[in-house]
């Protein structure tokens, strides 16, 4: 296939990504419309302002709701009704997970998004995972993780709007022209 | 950007102008000048040349430049006509009542529908469908890959010189749970022919530390996904790596620009994981400029209902699309109940 790349032959590309000590947001250039329609943040600056495992929502679309976390030190074990995902955006994030003995007890089958467990899960141990950016790991349905991290890192978990779910747009979204 | 199968699967199909299905498809042999088939779905007309698509309709035409035309195109047809409207241009494109689709010339544009001159044609989304992927098969070319960056494919212009089929007939990568969990769609490796993209020779290839206990091996599970999006062959084409039941990430890698002006149906998430998208926001009906949205790592943000959006990226960057992909939003939609802003504060 006869490409157009000639030009390109000593090019060197950086791929840009952001982390907790360094971002740059863009933003929201208004011509007719208001920017809160736009709902524009950045998951580094949630997580620069966020307390350790505060799951802070960045994108909602109904029910469904992607947090931004900050991960420092030991969190709580939680557990939810359906699978989530947790994708490491700066750092490195250690996840445990359990297998619950009775998972309709820890969690209500029906509810939705993360539940935060009062102890110490009772199961057996499914194993550990460790993230580091761009790592994206299942945290399946029926199991209780909890999330360790030596320094503050970022993740982003995909999940539905639940009771540890923070919502506090004013304070983290674009809001002037 | 990727449709769940289920949200093609609507029980009732919106109809909101009253337009009747038009049917009667037809192929045309190849000219004896250029050598490409033409094409017709109802009144549209459909030929290409060495430069340009022409598009007729009863008392109307217009002519794109026929890379532009292809890179839409084969958006169109891979992306199953997709959420809301796909503008190949300010003129012509296609919107998507999911089962049926409307066809249009300058119904999204405001100079055409204040003149009247607007036209539009009902099809069912299967006959289309089939008009428009023997039309992309046709007129690709041997050295040509609609869905490439256009610095990494061959030209389109010129008379018929063979064709591209495995290229734009590739299939979307659809993951029913998780990339890479058993059975489910595998990681991309050199192996399996996905090399690392030019623009992403810097990205890290390690795969996360997975330590499962004995049992527990199919469901405590990470991959790479930044290294799995690094190894993209194509651009602006999102695959859905994760799935909560209606909820799709759609990861894909973006350079140069979106080939077609997306107007959504329904509110739409980006969240840029590297480098930098700017998007020009038009409103929807009107096509007039509404907002200029610049996107970088970290950056996430919510393409309202009501507008069109176009991207456009230097470098290869790394995008995050976030679609709900319910069957009921179309009724919603249909109902006026589909929120317009994804959250008010």
């Amino acid at each position: 296939m006869a490409l157009n790349l000639e030009e390109e032959a000593v090019s060197q590309y950086t791929t840009v990504f952001g982390s907790l000590n360094d971002y740059t947001p863009g933003g929201v250039m208004v011509i007719d419309d208001d920017p809160k329609n736009y709902v524009f943040s950045n998951v580094f600056a949630v997580a620069d302002k966020s307390a350790p495992y505060e799951r802070v929502a960045v994108a909602k679309n109904m029910e469904y709701i992607i947090e931004a976390v900050r991960t420092e030190g030991v969190s709580d074990w939680y557990a939810t009704a359906h699978d989530e995902f947790a994708l490491c955006m700066d750092g490195e994030v250690e996840i445990e997970l359990v297998k619950l003995a009775d998972p309709d007890s820890a969690v209500d089958p029906d509810s939705e998004g993360a539940h935060k467990l009062s102890g110490d899960p009772d199961g057996q141990k499914m194993g550990r995972i460790v993230i580091r950016r761009g790592h994206q790991a299942l945290l399946p349905v029926g199991a209780a993780y909890r999330f360790k991290a030596e320094k503050a890192s970022v993740m982003m978990i995909q999940t539905v709007l639940g009771p540890e779910t923070v919502e506090k747009w004013a304070e983290i979204c674009q809001t002037a022209a | 950007m990727a449709m769940s199968e289920s949200a093609a699967t609507a029980d009732a199909i919106d109809n909101p102008r009253g337009l009747p299905i038009t049917t009667g498809t037809e192929v045309f042999p190849p000219d004896n000048v250029e050598g490409y088939k033409a094409f017709k779905a109802g009144d549209f007309s459909f030929r290409r040349d060495a430069y340009f698509a022409h598009i007729t309709w009863p008392g109307g035409r217009h002519e794109m430049p026929i890379d532009v035309f292809l890179r839409a195109l084969m958006r169109d047809v891979a992306w199953g006509f997709f959420y809301g409207t796909v503008n190949f241009d300010h003129i012509f494109g296609t919107t998507n009542y999911y089962g049926e689709v409307e066809m249009f010339a300058g119904a999204c544009n405001h100079a055409y529908t204040k003149a009247g001159r607007d036209f539009i044609q009902r099809f069912k989304s299967d006959e289309l469908m089939d008009v428009f992927s023997q039309m992309v098969s046709d007129w690709t070319n041997a050295d040509y890959d609609p869905f490439a960056a256009p610095m990494e494919t061959g030209t389109p212009w010129g008379s018929k010189n063979g064709d591209n089929d495995a290229a734009v007939t590739r299939q979307r990568v659809t993951a029913k749970r998780m990339i890479g969990l058993p059975g489910d769609t595998p990681v991309r490796t050199d192996e399996s022919g996905f090399t690392v993209n030019r623009h992403f020779t810097d990205v890290d290839q390690s795969q996360p530390d997975v330590y499962p206990e004995p049992g527990f091996e199919h469901e405590v599970s990470a991959y790479n996904l930044f290294g799995y999006l690094s190894r993209s062959d194509v651009t602006w084409n999102p695959s859905v790596c994760s799935v909560i039941k209606d909820s799709l990430f759609c990861p894909t890698t973006e350079e140069f620009t979106l080939p077609v002006e997306h107007g959504n149906d329904r509110c739409e998430w980006f969240i840029q994981l590297s480098d930098e998208i700017i998007w020009d926001v038009k409103d929807g009906k009107s096509g007039d400029p509404r907002a200029t949205v610049t996107m970088r790592a970290g950056d996430v943000s919510c393409m309202p209902a009501d507008i069109r959006h176009q991207g456009f990226s230097n470098k290869r960057s790394m995008l995050l699309v976030w679609e709900n992909g319910s069957p009921k939003i179309p009724e919603m939609v249909r109902n006026g109940t589909a929120p317009v802003v994804a959250v008010e504060f």
